[in-house]
């Protein structure tokens, strides 16, 4: 009950005309900074501190919230669209988003993307009002051992579930992985796989991996076929908004996403990746349309975006209570609070109840104010596509390689772009997925980082990872994932031949 | 130290009309900041507040910050070498990672090719335990290390940075052997505190700033700080009062290009002076809660060269550079 008076009483903070605007300022730059790749809700957050200083910490405080959920709203729509995502969190939006867009329901996949953002960010932020001393507790008993156990089951789940067979999707994992050990080693600082470039000490960018397989090695595929198989522009099929079948296959998959999306992104470690991918997993093993999925299936979309705005609420949960920053955008929030000479930890709440309850309240606006900004722009997104298909890709490559080097001002940077474009190009036309490569490189050095610090903890012991019992637990559902489908399938004949 | 800040006030001015009679320099400093580490860091927001205090004690007339992210800072630091040579509009960012990732990465660039113009901050760190830990005393602390260093299990930041120097001082002050310490290096404050929070390691070293909150309120128990003195209002002692005699700050200063002329490098020590003196930049560090640690340009450069020395010592005994 204390809780909710002191939401209402957020509300009544939010509520006021100073803060509504800066809300919507927020809002509204999040999403231009979430369109455009390589600048993310990080720096435009860092280049608006100084700016800010001498305002309301409330108003600014409310705003970078805005902003933030903005970016990761906005970062759907080209991923989407041109299968550029802009950030890795909307790597797996891309997978299904795009196809969609292909086969002219960009409408729907933008609206499904909206609104299931919308719904994942309010019932988020209803969590993170009423969840956050439990889920912080949590999140704090999650050690070394029980992240390596969560990113084997991801490991088992993904590689299964992308491409035409187990063996070219695990190929495709696997070259993530590799690229993943570039770089200097968490654990002892040793540079691995670098040929002594100074520019790969810090390892390969998840985006410019992405949008380089993505965006470039689509693109080139493009240009390849182009005489051979002339495409005609995409001509918007149906209607621009959802169906009352495609409402139907969303809703699940985004409240799955929130499940996925906000325990994992309170993680201190957790982030917005990992949700993603499990979320599209799921989506794919539960759809009862499993024949979309690669051809363009809304579930695909559903479930993904909801997580990662879900994400991002939860990493909001160590932020407030904690004070602990767990991504780049929560760590300049962080600067933000101190600014003002306010400490984020365990007094927070305590010390600042307006300040704390009217962001979160706010963010609950926020949320409204992208929804009624969002939709209404869907009809001007989609008709990006009907530019003519040499123009549309040209422009891509103009608009990914300018979102890489505003990202990372470098030629090696750039050089791994054009490079992982034509590993895409390759990629697609002898038929390997490209997205378990990309989750290899998300999860690999986290995995091997994790699994070393468990044994660094452990004293060598490998057991600790069957002594916990959350790793426990999720070592079990791993292996469960990967057996299911072979004693599913023996049943299966055995089912037949009792036939 | 009013008359030396006064003084050296009056060396800037006296170098500001020396310029201001040159033509070339008669504009106020537009400058760039760079910040070798992405947006968020602690270099971030060094340069980041520098921009708005030069700005505001009208020190610089314009300021951009720049992030150039990689290696500790080194990739930073090697085009900051290229680009700012002779330029009297380019400043740097650095700190005390930077002096060990030179070292560890074998960078081809070092601080010694730059300029130094002044160190701006220290930050203290911090050796805390978790709170039911048998642990009690820095003398605790010290004998276990030495007893059984590699089961002694250390939280704390990046592998070679500053939390892992003073791990080894430590465990060398306690008559242990460095290269066995069982340093568990976390990406983050926030991995390392969830770490520390749970109980699962034996202590752990962090700025003090970001273990604040969790020691006032008694999740964790802070034995010793690494600084020289102890700071104000806060009732932790420092190593040297416990009679472990190190003293190590996660310092971080301003650096210039190489090849400048003595008017461009009294600019800019002007500059900075003024903003070290001004009032808001005494509110920036006390919200940041930044320690303040200025030394000018002569003296940091002298440092800088005593740190080298002591931090390749360092990583030299614990494994991380040849």
């Amino acid at each position: 009950m204390d809780s909710l008076l002191s939401l209402g009483h957020g509300f009544l903070v939010a509520f006021e005309p100073t803060n509504l605007l800066f809300a919507s300022i927020g809002v509204l730059l999040g999403t231009m900074v979430g369109v455009l790749p390589g600048i993310g809700p990080a720096l435009t957050v860092a280049l608006l501190l100084p700016v800010t200083f001498k305002l309301d910490p409330g108003g600014s405080l409310i705003m970078f919230a805005g902003i933030y959920y903005g970016g990761m709203y906005g970062g759907s729509t080209t991923a989407i669209l041109i299968n550029t995502p802009g950030e890795s969190a909307s790597v797996a939006t891309a997978i299904e988003g795009n196809k969609m867009a292909k086969a002219g329901r960009g409408g729907p996949a933008l609206a499904t993307a909206a609104i299931g953002s919308f719904v994942a960010g309010i019932i988020a932020t209803i969590g993170l009002a009423f969840l956050a001393p439990v889920l912080v507790k949590l999140a704090v008993g999650f050690g070394p051992w029980d992240y390596f156990a969560l990113m084997v089951l991801a490991f088992v789940t993904v590689a299964a579930t992308f491409g035409s067979s187990p063996l070219r999707g695990l190929t495709s994992l696997a070259v993530g992985i590799l690229l993943g050990l570039v770089g200097i080693d968490q654990l002892t600082g040793q540079a691995r796989l670098t040929f002594g470039v100074p520019e790969l000490l810090d390892g390969v960018e998840v985006t410019t991996l992405a949008v380089g397989l993505f965006a470039i090695g689509e693109a080139l595929h493009i240009a390849a076929r182009h005489r051979a198989n002339p495409e005609k522009p995409i001509p918007i099929k149906g209607s621009l908004w959802m169906t009352r079948e495609d409402w139907k296959r969303s809703w699940k998959p985004w409240l799955r996403g929130v499940a996925f999306g906000f325990p994992i992104g309170a993680l201190p470690a957790g982030g917005a990746e990992v949700p993603t991918f499990l979320s599209y997993t799921t989506e794919k093993r539960l759809s009862r349309h499993p024949e979309e999925f690669g051809n363009g299936a809304i579930e695909g979309v559903a479930g993904p975006e909801a997580a990662n705005n879900a994400s991002a609420a939860g990493t909001l949960v160590p932020l407030l209570t904690l004070g602990l920053p767990t991504s780049a955008t929560a760590a300049i929030m962080l600067a933000g609070f101190q600014q003002y000479g306010l400490h984020p930890g365990p007094l927070l709440f305590a010390q600042e109840p307006d300040l704390v309850w009217g962001l979160v309240a706010s963010l609950f606006i926020a949320n409204a104010m992208l929804l009624v900004l969002n939709l209404p722009l869907i009809g001007l997104w989609v008709r990006l596509l009907a530019i003519p298909m040499p123009w549309l890709y040209g422009g891509i490559l103009v608009f990914a390689a300018m979102g890489t080097i505003a990202a990372n001002p470098s030629v090696v940077e750039l050089g791994m772009l054009i490079g992982f474009g034509f590993l895409g190009l390759l990629m697609r036309r002898y038929d390997y997925p490209v997205a378990p490569a990309v989750v290899g490189l998300i999860l690999g050095p986290m995995a091997d980082s994790q699994l070393r610090r468990a044994l660094q903890m452990s004293l060598g012991d490998p057991m600790i990872l069957l002594e916990n019992p959350g790793s426990a637990t999720l070592l079990a559902l791993a292996a469960l994932a990967l057996l299911a489908p072979f004693v599913m399938k023996g049943l299966s004949r055995y089912r037949i031949e009792e036939d | 130290m009013i008359i030396l800040k006064a003084s050296l006030r009056a060396a800037g001015l006296a170098a500001a009309l020396a310029l201001g009679a040159a033509p070339a320099a008669a504009a106020p400093l537009e400058l760039k900041i760079m910040a070798p580490a992405g947006a968020g860091g602690g270099w971030d927001s060094a340069a980041r507040a520098m921009q708005q205090v030069l700005m505001e004690t009208g020190a610089a007339k314009s300021v951009q910050v720049v992030n150039v992210t990689g290696a500790g800072g080194t990739v930073g630091l090697a085009q900051f070498v290229n680009e700012a040579r002779g330029s009297g509009s380019q400043l740097m960012v650095g700190g005390i990672t930077m002096v060990g990732a030179i070292i560890s990465n074998k960078a081809p660039v070092n601080l010694t090719q730059v300029t130094p113009i002044a160190r701006l901050t220290g930050d203290p760190l911090v050796i805390v335990v978790p709170k039911n830990s048998p642990i009690r005393t820095v003398a605790d602390l010290a004998g276990t290390v030495k007893q059984d260093t590699a089961r002694t299990i250390w939280a704390g930041g990046s592998a070679g940075g500053a939390d892992h120097i003073l791990a080894a001082l430590f465990a060398q002050a306690a008559g242990a052997d460095a290269a066995k310490i069982n340093y568990v290096a976390f990406s983050g404050g926030g991995e390392a505190l969830a770490a520390m929070l749970g109980g699962r390691v034996t202590a752990g070293i962090s700025g003090y700033g970001e273990f604040e909150s969790q020691i006032k309120t008694g999740e964790l128990r802070a034995l010793a700080l690494s600084s020289g003195k102890r700071l104000e209002g806060v009732d932790v002692p420092t190593l040297k009062e416990q009679g472990v005699d190190i003293e190590l700050i996660n310092w971080r200063g301003v650096f210039a290009g190489p090849d400048l002329s003595a008017e461009q490098k009294a600019a800019f020590a002007g500059a900075v002076d003024t903003m070290v003196a001004s009032e808001p930049w005494a509110k920036v560090l006390k919200t940041r809660g930044w320690d303040n640690a200025f030394l000018p340009a002569e003296a940091f450069r002298s440092f800088i060269a005593a740190e080298n020395e002591r931090v390749g010592t360092v990583l030299k005994s614990i494994g991380l550079a040849k």
